[in-house]
């Protein structure tokens, strides 16, 4: 097991740890928290206020965050490796979810609201839009993440194995910028700051690898 | 503020009208930014007074014209105009204006003039969007001579009897309704007639997915997606897209022979 996975790489600093309490406090904050965009959405829609093209607004908002919540789960890693504060792993499968929730949201979003069920229309944007064509996939791939976010499904998958899958996230958030980038037509500054930040997150597993092989590499 | 003197036309539709509302509120209009909400807010900073339209070119009496002065060449008429967009949503739309052939015959194009380019104003003072580079500014569009003469290309002054709001390309804006939005050049300082193809701005940025003509067509698919459907806004089934937005009667001649997959 990599030592940023490790929970035993932390008993050697003695840093304050949150107990019980305080962890389920942060955990209902950040749960709260990641309904914000839910809640906003849902209210504009009640309200019609979500301007002239509210099935573009509900689709572009819910596939945002998707993007969003996915970037925050892999930054739960470098952010407890950088600020020592190995507790923060605790928050990341709830943030997975709430990735694959906004995501379901979204594609559901298209299904329905955008397509309504018109399934020949629906395989010809799988097959011929570039976008739908990387999209769909990336959502699907959070599907067994999903299934198998469980501690019954961790014990039954065995850590080497469920790491090896979850590590799909990777080319589901990949996946999910190519996306966003091939569907603007011309500005293509928000899909270039997700584009920035998953190459930084995943740089930071890079280098963090290549330190520990090298690191393999001298003691032997 | 009304415009005065607006008669109504033989212009009409049976479709509903897209709401005031969100005719000015979902606006292509990137040298206001580039999300559809930006124009209605940051439009206020473009001032339309004194504006100045040149027509020049190939023409035997090129002319600047005052805005007050064009909006004179012609009387000015309402028609329901359905408008495509290029991304598949579409509005109905109750422009003013008068149809640009008016002011074509006045300034007499000569044998040369093959071709009508229509420019934006340039000016990122006014128009906050001019600077960032997302486009080449300033914005420019064309069109063949015969599409610029054909009954149905209008120059458009206003909208709901109103003069046109900033974010829908105040002073004056061009509408040309069988083809997608972005040929429909907005906020226009000159007008140039010219023997060679112009290259209009979407075209120089995209130029294997935004052609010279963009005729609404539900059978040449965009590159990215497909055009055979569009979302009429304020509706939730999707409608199928009509042959040149539904203008086929009156324009489908303008194409005989062509390859609309070829030019699109």
């Amino acid at each position: 097991m990599p030592a940023w996975t490790s929970r035993r790489s932390s008993s050697g600093t003695k840093r304050p740890r949150p107990g019980a309490n305080a962890l389920r406090a942060a955990k209902a904050a950040v749960f709260l928290a990641a309904l914000i965009p839910l809640a906003k959405l849902s209210t504009g829609a009640v309200l019609g206020t979500l301007g002239a093209n509210p099935i573009e607004k509900i689709i572009r908002t819910t596939g945002y965050w998707t993007l969003s919540f996915l970037l925050i789960t892999l930054a739960v890693t470098p952010l407890r490796i950088l600020l020592r504060q190995p507790w923060l792993v605790r928050l990341r499968r709830m943030l997975g979810l709430f990735a694959f929730f906004y995501g379901t949201l979204h594609f559901t979003g298209y299904l329905v609201l955008d397509q309504f069920f018109d399934w020949p229309a629906i395989l010809k944007d799988i097959a011929k839009r570039p976008f739908i064509t990387v999209g769909f996939p990336s959502f699907v791939l959070l599907i067994p993440l999903a299934v198998t976010s469980t501690d019954a499904m961790m014990r039954r998958l065995g850590g080497k194995r469920w790491q090896r899958l979850h590590r799909l996230v990777y080319v589901s958030a990949a996946g999910g910028v190519i996306h966003y980038l091939w569907l603007v037509k011309k500005d293509i500054s928000d899909p270039l700051r997700f584009a920035t930040l998953l190459t930084v997150l995943l740089g930071f597993r890079a280098i963090v690898l290549l330190r520990r092989r090298v690191r393999a590499v001298s003691a032997a | 503020e009304k415009l005065p003197g607006v008669r109504k036309s033989g212009y009409v539709l049976p479709d509903a009208l897209t709401s005031l509302e969100d005719v000015t509120h979902y606006n292509n209009f990137y040298e206001f930014g580039t999300d559809k909400e930006s124009p209605s807010r940051t439009a206020g900073s473009l001032k339309t007074r004194p504006w100045t339209v040149a027509v020049e070119g190939d023409v035997q009496k090129p002319k600047v014209f005052d805005i007050d002065e064009l909006l004179k060449v012609a009387p000015l008429e309402e028609r329901i105009y359905r408008l495509r967009c290029v991304e598949g949503w579409s509005m109905v739309v109750p422009w003013v204006g008068f149809p640009l052939a008016e002011l074509i015959k006045r300034v007499e194009p000569t044998g040369n003039a093959k071709f009508v380019e229509f420019i934006t104003l340039h000016d990122p003072i006014q128009m906050p969007g001019q600077r960032s580079s997302v486009l080449d500014w300033p914005y420019r569009e064309a069109l063949r001579l015969d599409e610029a003469m054909h009954p149905l290309t209008l120059l458009v002054f206003g909208l709901y009897g109103e003069v046109l709001p900033n974010q829908n390309g105040a002073p004056v804006r061009v509408v040309v309704p069988w083809k997608y939005g972005f040929k429909s050049a907005k906020s226009i300082v000159r007008i140039r007639f010219v023997e060679q193809q112009p290259v209009s701005t979407w075209t120089q940025a995209v130029p294997s997915e935004y052609g010279f003509y963009a005729n609404v067509n539900p059978e040449v698919d965009h590159p990215r997606w497909s055009q055979a459907k569009e979302r009429r806004l304020g509706e939730f089934f999707k409608r199928p897209t009509l042959m040149f937005n539904g203008y086929a009667e009156q324009v489908a001649h303008l194409y005989a022979g062509m390859d609309l997959k070829t030019f699109f």
